[in-house]
C-alpha cells in the first residue's frame, strides 16, 4: 500500500499561493479557514525561502495522540483524517501540531470554536466517498477518484509534491542530484521520522 | 500588507462588514441571487445550514453520479497562457482540473489561475446594465442602454466630430474581439483607440521592432530551458508570471544555468537567483552600457555575428566608452567588479537570454532602455537561436494579440501603420471602398495621424482646445475591459472624467472608472462576460495562439464583446437615421462576418483576420488548426514546442499554437515560428532573418545582412523585402498561379508581400527558401528615434539633482496631438527633491492583476491580500518612527496640497534605503476617501485600498507616451 506524503521543495517554491487558492477552489473552503498556507522566512533578504504548509499527515500524528475524543484515524494510504461528528472543537490538536494545521471556524461572538477543519490530503472523511454529505463536511475526495491533492497538482513550479512517499522521494532525489546543491525538504523529518537519503 | 505571515486573524473582523455571510458558512450562488434580487425566496434557508466548516453550495460539489463535461479554455490573467480545464455539470462550472497536456503550464497554475472558477460565479459582478441618474445607479435594459448610448455618441459626433470619442479597448479581449474593436474605431472614423499595451510594453514594441523588425518576445517561456545564462532585469516573474518560473527554475537546475536578477528591489524572483544586482531605479542604460564596457574591453563580443547581422555597432562603442566602471557606480550604485562578473557570464556562458518586463518599459526612457537591452543581445550574438533572445514577458492574457490587432493609436491591425497604403490594404480586406473610409474621418490628415493614447486621455479632455490637435477635446469615452487606476496622475484623471459628456464602462466589474469621479449622470455600466463565457483565440506572450471554448453561458445579463459591438453598431445606425446623418455602421462593419442572431461568430472573424494580417503572419492560424492544437496538446514537445513524431497528420511538424509569423494560407501548412530570426531553420520550418524594414542602405553603408541567411535559402546574402517588382527582376513572377495573378490584377497589379492578398509572393519566396520580408541587419542605431543611440537620461523626478545637468531629459515637445513636457517638469526636481526624498516605484502582487477590480472581487484571492501597503526600508522607517504594519501617509509632489494617501507600512529590506515600493492593484480609496458606497450595490470589490497612481507623477516616453510608474518621488510619514 502506498504511503501518502507531502514534500515541499523550498528551492522551487516562489510563494505564488496557487496551492492555497487551488485548495479553496476544490473544497470551497470558506473565508478565514486556511487548510494550506505559504510561510516565508527571511522575507526580503538573501536566503529568503518560502514553504507551503498544511497537515503533513504524520506517521505518528501528535494531534491524534492528544485528542480527548479520539476523532482522528489514519487511512490505509496513511492519510490522517478526523471525524467532525466526534470533534468537540477543544483545540488540543492545534497545540500539539508542529505545523499549525488545525483550523477552527469562529462560531459566535464569544470566541467559541467550531469543529476543527484541516487538510484531508483531498481524501474526504469518514462519510461514503464522494457524496454530498462528505463534501459538505470535508470537501471533495480526489483520492477516491484516483487523483492526487489539487494543491500539488497545480503547483506553479512543481515545488509541492504529493503522492506515494517512495515516488516523490525519488523525484526529489533526482532533482537534488541534478541541481548539485542543498536539500530543502522542509518538514519531512518532523512529520515522517526519516531522512531523504541524499 | 502581508498580514498573513505574521497575523492571520486581524483582517477577518475588519472585513466582516464588507463580506458578511462568508465566515460562517458562505454565500452560495442561490443565496447570492436572492440577495441580488434576481431570485425568488428569502434568506431564511441560510439559517438551516449546519454549522460545519463547509458550505452547502448548489453550484459547488459535483454530482458524481451524473456525467461531467470537460471544457478547455485559457487563463484570463497573465500572458503565459496556461490552459484551464473546466468541469461543467448542468451548465455550471463545478470543478477545475489540471491541464497536464498543455506544454506551457503542464497542469499548473498560480494563485490567480487556480481560482478562475470563481470569476464565473461572480458574486460581485455587474448583473445588468445600469446608469447613473443624479448620482444613483439605476437598472436598465440592454436595448435602452444601447439606444441611449448610441444617441449620445451621435450627438457628440455631430457637435465635435468622430475624434471627440475615445475608444479604450482591452488586452482581455480575444483576438477576434480586439480586431473587431479596432475595426469599429476605424469605421467610427478615428484613430483614438488604445488599450493596456500602452501602459505595459508599448516601449518594448517600439524599441524592439525598431531594432530587428517585430515587437514581440523572440523566443518562448519553454525555450528558456535551453539557456545557460538568464538575466531578469526589471521584472519579477515569480509574482507576475509564476508559471514561467517553472521553465526558468527547471532550466536553472538542469543546465546549472546562471540566474541573475538586476532590480532595485530584492524580489521573490531575486530570492532564487545566483546573483542579485541592486540598482538605483532609472539607471538601466548605465548598467547595460557598463556591461558592454567590460564586454568590449575584454573582446567578449560576438564579432562574426556583429559583422554579418548588426548595423551601427561602432556608434554604440563610442557611447559605451563613456561608461567606465567608476562612472557606472557613481550613477547607478553598482560596483564595477560585480558588473564585470555578470557581463562575463552573459557574454561567454551562452546561450544567454535577457528577460524583461515593466521595470524596463514603464520609464520616460522606456524605448531607449529596450533598445539598449536589444543591443546587448546583439553584441553578444544572443538572438535567433535556442536558449537566447529577448524574452519579453507581456502582461495580460491577450496583450500580445490585442497589440497585434492594432488596438493602438498608431496603427491598423497587424502593424500596417496609418498611411494610405495601410488603409487601402484593410479596405480591400473589409471589402469596402477606400474612399468610403476616408469619408468617415474628419479629414484625410487625421486619418493618417496617430491618435491620443490612454496615458493622456484626461489631458485631452481638460487641456485648452487649441492645445489638442483635432477638431475638439474628448467629450465621450467608451471603456471596454480596463481599470481606471492603471494610469498615473489620478487626481488629474478625476477632473477629466468629470468633464466628459458621456462615460460608458463595459466590463464584468464596475472598475474604478465607475466610482473615481463625482459623476452624476451620463454614465453607463454594461455587464460583459469573461472570456470563459465566450469562445475565441488569444495570443500568449510567446506568440502562440490558443483557442478557448465557451465554458458556460454568460451569467446574469452579461453579454460577450462581439455581441455588444454588434448591437452598438445597430443602435448607432438608428441614432444616425434619427438625426438625418448619412453614416451607417453595422452593414459594412460586419460585411463578410457571419452573425448568428445578434452574435458575430468568432471563427468567422478569425478567418477575416487570416485574410488580412499578412505582415505579421496571422494568416495560417485558421480556427480548425488552432482547435486541432488544443485537442492534441499532449503531442507537443516541452522544450521545442514542436509536434512529436506520434502526432496526428493535421498537426505534424507544427509548433504549438502556430506562433506568429505563421506564413501563407492555412493550406500551406507553415508550422509557425517558435524562435524569431532563427537562421538555423528553413523558412518553411519556422526559420527567419532580421527584417528589412528600414531601407537597403544608409550613408553608403549597406543595411542588408552580409553572408548570413536562413537555412536552405537560394539567395546566400542579404536581400530587401519582396514586391511584385522584385519578383519580376528575379523572374520568380512566372511562378504565380492563375488565381494569384487574378487576385493581384484585382488590386491593381502591384503589391508588396504584405499587401498581396493572394499570398503568392510569400508562397513563392518560401519555395526558394527566402524570407518575403527581406534579410537585413538589425539596427544598433535607430536614426528615426529621438535618441538613435540610447543615452542615459535622469528620471523626471529624481533625487540625484546633481546629475540633471549632465543627463537631462528631453526638452518640451509635442506628440500624439498633445504637448509633452520634459525639462520644464524635470527642473522642478531641484525644488521638490528635498521635501520628497524617497524614490517611489510600483509593481505587481501574485494574487492580483492589473487594476485589480476582478481579482479583488474574488474571495479566494482577496483573502490573501487585504490591505494596500508600501514597502519601506528599515532605515527610512526608523527615521520616521514607522513600525511594521502601522498606518502611514504617503504624498507625492503633484498631489493637491494637504492631501495624502493612507496605507500600511511593510518595513523590509526588500527595498534599499531611500526607495519605497507599492503594488498597483488597489483602488476604491482615493486620497483617504473610502469610495465603497459609490459602487452599485453588491458590486464593490471585497478589498479596497489607495491607488499608487494617486501619488505618481508626470513623465512620458517620447516615442509611445508610456507613463513613468517606476521612478518618482514621495514622502512617507506615520499616520
Amino acid at each position: 500500500m502506498a504511503r501518502m506524503k507531502f514534500l515541499l521543495d523550498a528551492e522551487r517554491c516562489i510563494e505564488c499561493n496557487a496551492c492555497v487558492t487551488a485548495c479553496k477552489n476544490e473544497h470551497e473552503v470558506p473565508w478565514g479557514i486556511n487548510r494550506r498556507r505559504v510561510v516565508t522566512i527571511n522575507d526580503g533578504k538573501p536566503g529568503e525561502r518560502s514553504i507551503s504548509m498544511a497537515c503533513m499527515h504524520c506517521t505518528d500524528a501528535p494531534c491524534a495522540a492528544v485528542c480527548p475524543v479520539s476523532c482522528f484515524y489514519t487511512t490505509a494510504d496513511a492519510v490522517v483524517l478526523h471525524d467532525k461528528d466526534l470533534c468537540i472543537g477543544c483545540g488540543y490538536c492545534f497545540y500539539a501540531c508542529p505545523f499549525g494545521a488545525p483550523q477552527y471556524p469562529r462560531l459566535g461572538n464569544f470566541g467559541s470554536r467550531g469543529k476543527m477543519d484541516k487538510c484531508t490530503f483531498c481524501a474526504g472523511g469518514p462519510q461514503a466517498d464522494n457524496t454530498q454529505v462528505e463534501f459538505i463536511q470535508y470537501g471533495s475526495n480526489r483520492l477516491a477518484e484516483g487523483k492526487l491533492p489539487l494543491c500539488a497538482e497545480m503547483c506553479s513550479t512543481k515545488a509541492l509534491l504529493a503522492g506515494d512517499g517512495q515516488i516523490i522521494a525519488s523525484i526529489y532525489r533526482e532533482r537534488v542530484q541534478r541541481r548539485g546543491y542543498g536539500t530543502g525538504a522542509w518538514g519531512w523529518r518532523t512529520a515522517y521520522r526519516e531522512t531523504v537519503a541524499i | 500588507m502581508l498580514i498573513k505571515r505574521t497575523d492571520g486573524k486581524a483582517a477577518k473582523q475588519r472585513l466582516a462588514s464588507a463580506y458578511q455571510g462568508l465566515s460562517a458558512g458562505g454565500l452560495d450562488r442561490r443565496a447570492f441571487l436572492r440577495q441580488a434580487g434576481l431570485g425568488g425566496a428569502g434568506l431564511a434557508a441560510l439559517g438551516a445550514i449546519p454549522l460545519s466548516t463547509m458550505r452547502p453550495a448548489e453550484a459547488g460539489p459535483m454530482d458524481h453520479t451524473k456525467p461531467v463535461q470537460r471544457v478547455k479554455n485559457i487563463c484570463t490573467h497573465c500572458s503565459v497562457g496556461c490552459t484551464v480545464i473546466a468541469e461543467v455539470q448542468n451548465g455550471v462550472w463545478v470543478g477545475q482540473e489540471p491541464a497536464w497536456e498543455s506544454p506551457i503550464n503542464r497542469g499548473t497554475h498560480c494563485a490567480k489561475g487556480a481560482s478562475v472558477r470563481e470569476l464565473v460565479h461572480g458574486d460581485r459582478r455587474i448583473k445588468y446594465p445600469m446608469k447613473l441618474v443624479n448620482g444613483q445607479w439605476q437598472r436598465m435594459s440592454w436595448d435602452n442602454a444601447m439606444t441611449e448610448i448610441a444617441d449620445k455618441l451621435m450627438e457628440t459626433r455631430q457637435k465635435s466630430g468622430p475624434d471627440a470619442t475615445f475608444w479604450l479597448g482591452s488586452a482581455k479581449f480575444s483576438n477576434e474581439g480586439a480586431y473587431l474593436y479596432r475595426k469599429f474605431a476605424a469605421f467610427w472614423g478615428t484613430n483614438n483607440v488604445d488599450h493596456q499595451a500602452r501602459i505595459c510594453h508599448s516601449t518594448t514594441v517600439a524599441g524592439v521592432a525598431n531594432t530587428w523588425g517585430y515587437g514581440a518576445q523572440t523566443n518562448s517561456y519553454n525555450d528558456i530551458r535551453n539557456s545557460k545564462t538568464m538575466i531578469i532585469m526589471g521584472g519579477n516573474p515569480a509574482e507576475a508570471h509564476p508559471v514561467s518560473l517553472q521553465h526558468v527554475l527547471s532550466g536553472k537546475e538542469q543546465n546549472r544555468a546562471n540566474l541573475i536578477v538586476i532590480d532595485p528591489r530584492f524580489t521573490r524572483t531575486a530570492a532564487h537567483a545566483n546573483e542579485y544586482v541592486r540598482i538605483r531605479p532609472g539607471t538601466d542604460i548605465p548598467i547595460i552600457w557598463g556591461m558592454l564596457h567590460h564586454i568590449f574591453a575584454n573582446g567578449w563580443e560576438d564579432k562574426e555575428f556583429i559583422r554579418q547581422r548588426v548595423h551601427g555597432m561602432d556608434e554604440i562603442r563610442a557611447e559605451v566608452a563613456k561608461w567606465t566602471p567608476a562612472e557606472v557606480e557613481r550613477v547607478s550604485g553598482v560596483p564595477g567588479a560585480q558588473l564585470r562578473k555578470v557581463a562575463e557570464m552573459f557574454a561567454t556562458q551562452k546561450p544567454a537570454t535577457l528577460i524583461w518586463c515593466m521595470g524596463a518599459t514603464q520609464k520616460t526612457v522606456g524605448t531607449a532602455n529596450v533598445r539598449a537591452f536589444s543591443i546587448l543581445l546583439l553584441a553578444t550574438g544572443n538572438v535567433g537561436s535556442d536558449g537566447t533572445g529577448a524574452n519579453i514577458f507581456r502582461g495580460h492574457c491577450n496583450v500580445q494579440g490585442a497589440t497585434d490587432f492594432g488596438l493602438d493609436v498608431t496603427t491598423l491591425p497587424a502593424y500596417y501603420g496609418l498611411d494610405e497604403n495601410a488603409w487601402r490594404h484593410w479596405s480591400r480586406v473589409w471589402n469596402v471602398p477606400y474612399e468610403s473610409m476616408v469619408a468617415r474621418f474628419d479629414s484625410p490628415a487625421l486619418m493618417g495621424t496617430p491618435g491620443i493614447p490612454t496615458t493622456r486621455y484626461f489631458d485631452a479632455v481638460t487641456l485648452p482646445r487649441d492645445q489638442v490637435q483635432q477638431r475638439d477635446n474628448f467629450k465621450a469615452m467608451l471603456v471596454f475591459g480596463h481599470g481606471g487606476n492603471t494610469v498615473t496622475r489620478m487626481p488629474e484623471a478625476v477632473k477629466g472624467l468629470e468633464a466628459l459628456d458621456l462615460l460608458v464602462v463595459a466590463d464584468p466589474h464596475p472598475t474604478t472608472f465607475a466610482v473615481l469621479a463625482n459623476r452624476r449622470n451620463n454614465t453607463y455600466l454594461l455587464p460583459i462576460c469573461t472570456q470563459f463565457e465566450c469562445a475565441g483565440s488569444r495570443t500568449a506572450s510567446n506568440r502562440s495562439v490558443q483557442w478557448g471554448d465557451q465554458v458556460v453561458k454568460p451569467i446574469f445579463e452579461s453579454k460577450n464583446d462581439y455581441e455588444v459591438m454588434y448591437r452598438l453598431a445597430g443602435a448607432l445606425d438608428k441614432a444616425a437615421e434619427k438625426r438625418n446623418m448619412p453614416i451607417r455602421f453595422q452593414a459594412d462593419l460586419f460585411k463578410g462576418i457571419e452573425v448568428k442572431g445578434q452574435e458575430p461568430v468568432p471563427e468567422s472573424i478569425l478567418r477575416e483576420i487570416n485574410r488580412g494580417a499578412i505582415s505579421t503572419g496571422y494568416t495560417g492560424q485558421s480556427p480548425e488548426r488552432l482547435k486541432a492544437h488544443m485537442a492534441h496538446q499532449d503531442k507537443f514537445d516541452l522544450v521545442t514546442l514542436r509536434a512529436k513524431a506520434d502526432a496526428p497528420a493535421e498537426i505534424k511538424g507544427d509548433f504549438y499554437g502556430l506562433p506568429w509569423p505563421c506564413w501563407g494560407t492555412p493550406e500551406m501548412r507553415h508550422p509557425g515560428t517558435h524562435i524569431l530570426y532563427n537562421t538555423n531553420l528553413h523558412v518553411k520550418e519556422g526559420g527567419g532573418t532580421f527584417r528589412a524594414r528600414f531601407g537597403v542602405e544608409r550613408n553608403g553603408v549597406t543595411l542588408l545582412a552580409e553572408g548570413s541567411y536562413s537555412k536552405g535559402s537560394e539567395i546566400t546574402d542579404g536581400y530587401p523585402e519582396f514586391t511584385t517588382a522584385v519578383m519580376q527582376r528575379l523572374g520568380w513572377d512566372k511562378e504565380f498561379t492563375e488565381a494569384e495573378r487574378a487576385s493581384l490584377a484585382r488590386q491593381g497589379g502591384t503589391a508588396s508581400w504584405a499587401t498581396d492578398l493572394s499570398m503568392g509572393i510569400i508562397r513563392i519566396t518560401m519555395e526558394h527558401g527566402v524570407m518575403a520580408y527581406g534579410n537585413a541587419k538589425a539596427r544598433a542605431v535607430a536614426w528615426n528615434l529621438p535618441d538613435p543611440v540610447p543615452v542615459h537620461r535622469e528620471p523626471i523626478y529624481t533625487p540625484r539633482t546633481d546629475l540633471i545637468a549632465q543627463f537631462p531629459t528631453l526638452p518640451d515637445r509635442r506628440g500624439f496631438r498633445l504637448p509633452h513636457l520634459g525639462q520644464t517638469v524635470q527642473n522642478r526636481s531641484h525644488q521638490v527633491a528635498k521635501d520628497f526624498p524617497i524614490i517611489l516605484s510600483s509593481g505587481r502582487l501574485v494574487e492580483y492583476e492589473g487594476g485589480g477590480e476582478e481579482t479583488r472581487s474574488n474571495k479566494w484571492l482577496a483573502e490573501l491580500q487585504q490591505d494596500m501597503f508600501v514597502e519601506i526600508n528599515p532605515r527610512d522607517a526608523a527615521a520616521r518612527n514607522i513600525r511594521d504594519g502601522a498606518w502611514v501617509l504617503v504624498s507625492g509632489p503633484e498631489m493637491p496640497a494637504g492631501k495624502a494617501t493612507r496605507m500600511k507600512a511593510l518595513v523590509t529590506e526588500r527595498v534599499g534605503a531611500g526607495v519605497a515600493w507599492m503594488p498597483f492593484h488597489f483602488a476604491g480609496w482615493f486620497m483617504q476617501e473610502d469610495q465603497r458606497s459609490k459602487y452599485p450595490q453588491g458590486t464593490d470589490p471585497i478589498v479596497l485600498g489607495e491607488s499608487v497612481n494617486a501619488v505618481t507623477t508626470y513623465g512620458y516616453d517620447p516615442v509611445t507616451f508610456m507613463q513613468e510608474t517606476k521612478v518618482t518621488l514621495c514622502q512617507i510619514r506615520a499616520a
